[in-house]
């Protein structure tokens, strides 16, 4: 077995540290040994986003990055949108809007939105389905999903304004 | 699917990365954005012993226009080098190839000289950086050596970099008055590899005749191609209907496709004609502004 290394990032505003083999990738280092189950394995194969996570601010996908990687890193996943027990205005917006049926791809489709709106806090509808181009959904059509991030751009517009 | 084992090394100068690689020569892979070894570690398709991590090292990130060139530091990630003012206002070419790269996810982390390295003539940079005459500057146990992008790409997942050595720099020659040049992809999905691709780089003179032209094509051989007959019959011709459908022909011939998932030989070769056509058309435009 290879030599293990130790990794010290923040997940979710928290300090997290770990003894791990170089060949454990971002998202099992998540799911199993953070036990943050809310980012998904989807394709495994770095096509259909389900295991988006955002990383020093940028959407990545975990299976396609070595957790060592990540070392030193600030690391947000589906499990910090939430604060205060307040829903984050977007997973507020795949509420009201229908922006899920099964549920599987929203975690990515969450994380993706929330880099799109930190870069760009007002999208037109097409730099929305951009945004999310590298997330798959097999249930909505993606109508709601593009309706679920244009009312979380408004709440937020709203809350700033106020 | 979990990648074989492997050890982890992390230097933090481009002497130290080069020490590793020597000391472990082939068993030794160089992580970069990782967007395309990664995957092929899960499948197998590589086995690295020795992975060499050169994200923390500094100053390999950058773009920007310096002695006569446009300078892209090899660790430039796809999203930094699509968000470039510099690049933006005056090189639509990279602009259009940065954004049709795999998906946003990807871009954030795959970088500019890991699509080069990898040697993938299915890649997107590849056929506009021929397209475009740059240049790669490797960096190895010697010193430095810069490679006309020409003799970059030697054969399938092949290219003149020695084991030992880095891709540091794209070095693109700044284009002169009147110049123009577009890419223009056909992909099934966002994030496939193209069907064929297409880059034109050309510029023009007062008359609107075809000075200067690079043709470069994606996925439709072994290694990107140039597409010399053609490059030769625009040269010293104006652009007019009839010249750019002979060039797209020519094109089209010197493309060597192979049958796959994506369609039979005869379709990619019509393919590399029309978006020939469409590249050569947009690329003038621009030239013109």
């Amino acid at each position: 077995m290879a030599k293990k290394q130790t990794v010290r990032l923040k997940v979710n505003g928290r300090e997290r540290e770990a003894d791990i083999e170089p060949r454990l990738l971002l998202v099992h280092f998540i799911r199993d040994r953070l036990g943050l189950t809310g980012t998904h394995v989807g394709c495994d194969t770095s096509n259909c986003g389900a295991c988006t996570v955002v990383l020093d601010g940028k959407n990545v996908k975990s299976c396609t990055m070595f957790a060592v990687q990540a070392d030193g890193a600030e690391l947000l996943t589906v499990e910090g949108l939430i604060q205060n027990g307040q829903l984050h205005p977007l997973q507020d917006g795949f509420k009201q809007e229908h922006g899920l049926q099964c549920g599987f791809c929203t975690p990515g489709m969450l994380m993706s939105s929330y880099a799109l709106l930190q870069r760009n806090p007002n999208p037109t509808e097409e730099e929305i389905r951009w945004g999310i181009s590298g997330n798959l959904c097999r249930c909505t059509g993606y109508q709601n999903i593009v309706k679920a991030v244009q009312y979380a751009a408004g709440k937020v517009a709203q809350g700033a304004a106020k | 699917m979990i990648p074989p084992s492997f050890e982890y090394l992390r230097p933090k100068t481009i002497p130290e990365a080069i020490a590793f690689l020597q000391q472990y020569g082939d068993d030794a892979k160089i992580l970069s954005g990782g967007q395309s070894l990664i995957p092929m570690m899960k499948l197998r398709l590589a086995r690295p012993g020795y992975l060499v991590d050169i994200n923390r090292i500094a100053g390999l990130s950058h773009v920007k226009e310096e002695g006569g060139f446009l300078k892209i530091g090899g660790l430039t990630r796809e999203a930094e080098l699509e968000a470039s003012p510099v690049v933006r206002a005056k090189y639509p070419i990279i602009i259009d190839t940065a954004h049709v790269i795999a998906d946003p996810q990807v871009r954030n982390l795959a970088t500019v000289g890991g699509n080069l390295a990898h040697g993938d003539p299915a890649n997107d940079h590849p056929a506009t950086m021929v397209a475009l005459g740059a240049q790669v500057v490797a960096m190895g146990p010697k010193g430095e050596r810069v490679i006309p992008i020409e003799n970059f790409f030697l054969s399938l997942f092949s290219t003149a970099l020695a084991h030992d050595e880095i891709l540091t720099e794209i070095r693109v020659p700044i284009q002169p008055p009147r110049s123009g040049g577009a890419y223009f992809k056909l992909e099934r999905k966002v994030g496939d590899f193209a069907t064929a691709a297409v880059a034109v780089q050309l510029t023009l003179d007062g008359n609107g005749t075809c000075e200067k032209v690079g043709i470069g094509l994606t996925n439709v051989g072994p290694t990107p191609v140039k597409a010399r007959k053609a490059e030769d019959l625009l040269r010293g011709k104006k652009l007019d209907a009839s010249t750019i459908a002979q060039a797209a022909q020519l094109a089209a011939d010197e493309s060597e496709p192979s049958a796959d998932l994506r369609g039979p030989v005869e379709y990619k070769r019509s393919l590399v004609k029309e978006l020939t056509k469409r590249a050569l058309t947009r690329a003038s435009e621009r030239a013109n502004k």
